[in-house]
């Protein structure tokens, strides 16, 4: 199973950033989610960041939102997730981090939760509502479980917090570049550069930036600034709400503009 | 942060990290100030003469002689506003004050929070914004014009059933985004630590009065102590200085709703599982999935799927006892309670009443009962008439 050393060693040198799309799995359907990641990595992903659908996402803005209700009600649920993760291994072996609420692993069961999760090919879980000083109530399993683990740091995380947060971190450090949920954004928040130059300064844990990462001149912008990776999640998603009545069309714009990403990254800067 | 704000293995916090700090900053902040003396003068002063304490602890007799022993009810709906929730909303909005926050937001189900927010608001001459699902801004308009009076400005929120779940998940949003000048006064002692600690401190003035009120007017301390609880703010303050009483019964009320069978209800600590929403670990309601389900009940401020985590914890180790009211007996208690004491209780305060209603000829004539009587019913009228129209 190829890790995420794998993918950031081969991308440093090429002196290029990973493409990270997000999705919500399930999202609008079964079938058409599992077809919107299989062309999302044709079109060139390098990570996949996937989401299981909870009912209450405080840290997701409207748009995650809806996609998580969208996939509830299509009947998506974390067994079925780990089907759909097999699905996707068996399909091309890319690294894929899962993005979590509490809620749902305590009730699955935290450590059945992440074993069955490694066994399904996941290589790292995020939880949006637990942060490094509970993180004991999960480390602890997710070692045991041969994953990586995966902590957010946000523009107000003080210097000795994302110390300590790069300590417990072997996957990535998910580099959260405004203050806010996730959402569409015009333009690229101006401390994001500042950001990760700090955090580079701090720890060598690879860094990857998301929240309103919407273009191609804003994944560019955050890999110029040095980050490893760049996550986009709610243009994307946005544009599976916008075509729910053609999903053909969701998936050709979806890879269309993977594939422009892509090209941002890939040129020389 | 320096307290872990768990209670057994309930609280905590349990937020995405940018609220971390913030977090971290209120706890720092009421650490600071809840014991400064020009601090708790300025409280003092405002909650006598701005909100109206000490409230009454009221003989209930003609109640007291329909059920058959001695009712007393802790008048926390004389207040300014209507409801205890002015002992929370002054306290936090003080606080806000010395933190040099100059806008607040809260969430708010019946109203009564947001309206007791949107008058420390214009009290403090600090913008407020107040989210409210929208099945609740319908169903408590008259609420909703009350806090447009006082200056705020009230935010529809439509995601999951438009109640009070809602509202609090778009607030913590929103709030995500404006760390650095907003306050987010939380309306009930649940959510992340250390909200459930500072709501249970300045909501504890009421059994600080009520237990020195026994003591003068009944000459001992009650039997028992009743509250409903929706996320448990006034309860929790009207059971804080009896917990160490091991002789005074303490009972939360939930909401029933339809009634617990049916599943149509907010009855969290009574018929839900632990689990964690808004930042805490509490008894939730859940699928089997743990997804939080949607919750019904005739009272808006208590249709809440989760619950404050000390609550949890003295359910746990048999300190209080929970129980449910069901809307139908909740209707019946309203009418009696208006007919024969001239008192319009606020549909939530009512489930407490249904539920002492319903000890009719169980108890010995002595007895003792307190009831936290947390609001007035005005806001409610169009509700129950809907319901129980008059002929
Ligand atoms: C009068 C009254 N009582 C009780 C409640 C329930 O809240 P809590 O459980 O925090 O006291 C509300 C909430 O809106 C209320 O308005």
């Amino acid at each position: 199973m190829k890790s995420y050393s794998d993918v950031f060693s081969a991308l440093r040198r090429e002196k290029r950033a990973a493409l990270i799309p997000f999705f919500v799995i399930g999202d609008p359907d079964f079938d058409n989610s599992l077809a919107l990641v299989k062309a999302t990595i044709d079109a060139g992903a390098d990570i996949l960041e996937l989401g299981i659908p909870f009912s209450d996402p405080i840290a997701d803005g409207p748009t995650i939102q809806k996609a998580d209700i969208r996939a509830v009600r299509s009947g998506m649920n974390v067994r079925r997730a780990m089907e759909f993760i097999r699905q996707v291994k068996q399909y091309r072996d890319i690294p894929i981090g899962l993005l979590m609420y509490y809620n749902l692993i305590g009730h699955y069961g935290t450590e059945a939760f992440f074993r069955d999760a490694h066994a399904a090919g996941v290589n790292s879980v995020l939880v949006a509502d637990m942060m490094i000083d509970d993180a004991g109530e999960v480390l602890g399993p997710i070692r045991a479980a041969g994953l990586d683990s995966v902590f957010m740091v946000t523009p107000n995380t003080s210097p000795e917090r994302m110390r300590r947060i790069a300590a417990k971190t072997t996957g990535f450090i998910y580099t959260v570049s405004v203050l806010g949920v996730t959402g569409s954004r015009d333009t690229l928040s101006d401390s994001v550069q500042d950001l990760v130059r700090r955090l580079k300064s701090l720890t060598t844990v690879p860094i990857c930036v998301g929240f309103g990462i919407s273009k191609p001149e804003h994944a560019r912008a955050v890999a110029d600034a040095g980050a490893d990776g760049a996550i986009i999640g709610s243009r994307i998603v946005g544009m599976i709400e916008a075509h729910l009545d053609d999903p053909a069309r969701a998936i050709a714009e979806v890879s269309a503009f993977v594939r422009q990403v892509k090209a941002a990254l890939s040129t020389s800067g | 942060m320096k307290h872990r704000g768990r209670y057994g293995d309930y609280g905590g916090y349990y937020v995405p990290e940018v609220l971390i700090p913030v977090l971290e900053e209120l706890e720092e902040a009421f650490d600071r100030f809840r014991d400064d003396p020009a601090f708790v003068a300025e409280l003092a002063d405002l909650s006598a003469h701005y909100a109206g304490r000490p409230t009454p602890l009221y003989h209930a007799k003609r109640f007291s002689e329909h059920v058959g022993f001695q009712v007393y009810l802790k008048r926390e709906d004389l207040l300014h506003g209507g409801a205890h929730k002015v002992n929370n909303t002054l306290g936090q909005g003080l606080l806000a004050k010395h933190m040099g926050k100059s806008k607040l937001i809260a969430e708010t189900g019946a109203g009564q929070h947001g309206l007791a927010t949107a008058m420390i608001g214009a009290l403090l001459g600090m913008e407020t914004k107040i989210f409210m699902g929208v099945t609740d801004v319908a169903r408590q308009s008259v609420n909703v014009h009350k806090m447009k009076l006082c200056g705020a400005e009230v935010i529809p929120v439509e995601g999951g059933t438009g109640t009070l779940k809602d509202a609090i998940n778009d607030a913590l949003r929103y709030w995500t985004a404006h760390v650095t000048d907003t306050f987010y006064l939380f309306g009930t002692a649940a959510g992340p630590h250390p909200y459930p600690m500072i709501v249970r401190h300045f909501q504890s003035c009421i059994s600080r009065e009520a237990r020195q009120q026994f003591l003068e007017q009944v000459g001992r301390l009650p039997d028992m102590v009743v509250a409903c609880v929706g996320g448990g703010s006034n309860a929790i303050g009207a059971f804080a200085h009896f917990i160490d009483d091991p002789d005074v019964k303490l009972i939360g009320v939930e909401a029933g709703g339809q009634g617990v069978a049916t599943g149509k209800h907010a009855a969290s600590i009574v018929a839900g599982t632990p689990g964690v929403l808004h930042g805490a670990r509490s008894y939730l309601l859940q699928d089997e999935e743990g997804q939080v389900l949607d919750t019904e009940s005739i009272s808006a401020g208590l249709d809440y799927p989760g619950v404050g985590p000390e609550h949890c914890y003295l359910s746990d180790i048999g300190r209080a006892q929970y129980v449910a009211a069901e809307d139908a007996d909740v209707l019946e208690t309203f009418g009696l309670l208006t007919r024969i004491e001239g008192i319009l209780p606020a549909l939530e305060s009512t489930h407490a009443l249904a539920y002492v209603a319903g000890l009719k000829g169980t108890l010995a004539p002595e007895t003792v009962v307190m009831v936290n009587l947390s609001g007035r019913g005005d806001k409610d009228v169009g509700i129950v008439e809907a319901h129980r129209p008059l002929e």
